[in-house]
């Protein structure tokens, strides 16, 4: 098991009064908080090594680009992958899908073809499919999500054939928590041809994930949600798939020659290797050590141990939220299905009271769709309140958070 | 002159079916922008001196001692800056 007592002292923000109170950061799922370590390492990278990698010779841009390059390569391990080239550094979760989106989709994906999306996707993996659909006329299917929260498997099935170019769905739902059976989906997406792509922000900083046995041909993250920094994030692919890609955007670093043939009067491109014919432009080295460092530490916690840990934690979480009248919590009831994410209501309040007033108590929550409108629709609610959990908190901020909850109640 | 915005830091839409804004008051300048609101806006229910519920004129809102305030049924952004205007000035 972890202990998230000396986790804490890794991160320097949670010494941290808001209001005067103790900070209580239940806002996970939207991002984490980052140890001395990931921060310690940009501003080591920045203080002692920074330079524009791949670019020259000089004794700098070397040992950037090696931190770089190593950093592929830790994330490449950290989810099983065959090695660097598998790993395209983005923004984060969301240009990652759009990637897949603009630079497969754009290419592949024609009239009468379909792709499926589930009702519990975050509006990033709603959005670009919707948006590409409009260019070429390809058809989004929607697979329905049970009361409780959990995927209709027998809707995905009925709704897969052989019109499915592409499935997108989330490991683990934002809102709800609910983790999703991504074998059986990637299984059953197979079987009739198509691709899977799926959506990690929320498993891979909390769960094992391991690509290989999910079997899954794209797997979007971002670092901001795993203990690293923002503006970084992770699109992993299968080789073969990346290299019949053609790139997303163009321009420096994701080629390798642009001839200027003087009897076309046109330039001919050949493109850079794997992952790089994804990485345009100078890339965000400090956010991939950043990002690097994070892995290595949770690496040294363990991912079954975090796993183990936000269980724990929800669990806990959930029971004594029965102990109020006023609360509904929304999604599965049973936490070992789930993430440590529980979206919650109080009667008679709107979810922004409810957040305003924690607030007021250092306690840090999330309020609103969760950029995930359609659950809610589903749901039949104008908003819900988000707790969700890492690897730094602790039973006795529930407890506090149950007290001041009990306070609310009151209102 | 004394404007909303030497109080306002910030004012930002909520994100839910509800459209809500929440006006959120310059830290430096909260406790006073509370006691204004307080003495022109008709208290219905205080809690622990915490959140207050309040009316004025046709409009109901809820005031934090944090400096945040929240609106609701609000037709536009000019109907907002004109209730600051008379709340705060």
């Amino acid at each position: 098991m972890l202990d998230p007592y000396k986790i804490r002292e890794d991160f320097p923000i949670l010494k941290r009064k808001i209001n005067n109170h103790p900070l209580i950061y239940f806002d996970n799922a939207a991002t984490s908080q980052k140890p001395r370590q990931v921060i310690e390492a940009i501003k080591n990278f920045y203080e002692n090594h920074n330079a524009n990698v791949h670019r020259a010779v000089h004794t700098l841009s070397q040992e950037a680009s090696e931190l770089y390059e190593n950093a592929h390569e830790e994330v490449a391990k950290f989810i099983n992958a065959n090695g660097m080239e598998e790993i395209i550094f983005v923004g984060g979760t969301t240009e990652a899908i759009n990637l897949v989106a603009y630079a497969w989709g754009l290419r592949n994906l024609k009239r009468d073809d379909e792709v499926l999306v589930s009702l519990m996707e975050h509006h990033s993996n709603i959005v670009p499919w919707e948006l590409l659909s409009k260019i070429n006329g390809f058809n989004v299917r929607y697979v329905d999500v049970n009361d409780d929260g959990t995927l209709n498997y027998e809707d995905f099935e009925n709704k897969t054939s052989k019109k499915t170019k592409i499935v997108c769905v989330s490991h683990v739902s934002n809102v709800s928590g609910v983790v999703n059976d991504v074998e059986r989906l990637a299984k059953v997406a197979h079987e009739h041809g198509a691709l899977i792509l799926v959506d990690g922000a929320q498993s891979v900083p909390h769960l094992p994930v391991d690509i290989k046995s999910l079997d899954v041909d794209f797997l979007a993250f971002s670092g901001h949600k795993m203990l690293g920094p923002t503006g970084i994030g992770v699109l992993y692919g299968k080789r073969e798939i990346l290299e019949k890609m053609e790139p997303f955007q163009g321009g420096g670093e994701m080629i390798r020659e642009v001839s200027f043939n003087s009897a076309t009067k046109r330039c001919s491109i050949t493109w850079n290797d794997l992952p790089w014919k994804f990485e345009a432009g100078t890339a965000n080295i400090s956010g991939g050590i950043g990002l690097m460092e994070a892995v290595k530490y949770l690496r040294g916690i363990g991912m079954e141990n975090v796993k183990a840990h936000e269980c724990t934690l929800t669990e806990y979480a959930m029971q004594r939220m029965q102990e109020c009248q006023k609360i509904s919590i929304y999604g599965p009831k049973d936490a070992s299905i789930k993430c440590g994410i529980i979206p919650f209501s109080v009667d008679g309040l709107s979810s922004h009271d409810v957040a305003l007033f924690l607030d007021n108590y250092g306690i840090m929550v999330r309020s609103g769709f969760h950029c995930a409108q359609p659950l809610h629709e589903k749901f039949g609610l104008k908003s819900s309140a988000r707790i969700s959990f890492y690897i730094y908190n602790v039973r006795e901020e529930i407890d506090r958070f149950l007290e001041v909850l009990k306070e609310i109640e009151q209102i | 002159m004394v404007t909303v915005e030497d109080y306002v830091a910030r004012i930002e839409g909520t994100c839910g079916k509800d459209k809500d804004v929440i006006v959120i008051f310059k830290y430096d300048k909260k406790d006073e922008a509370i006691a204004k609101i307080l003495k022109k806006a008709k208290i219905e229910k205080s809690i622990s001196a915490i959140i207050f519920e309040l009316t004025f004129k046709d409009f109901s809102f809820r005031l934090y001692g944090t400096g945040k305030a929240i609106f609701r049924n609000l037709k536009d952004k000019s109907e907002l800056q004109n209730i600051l205007l008379d709340l705060l000035l």
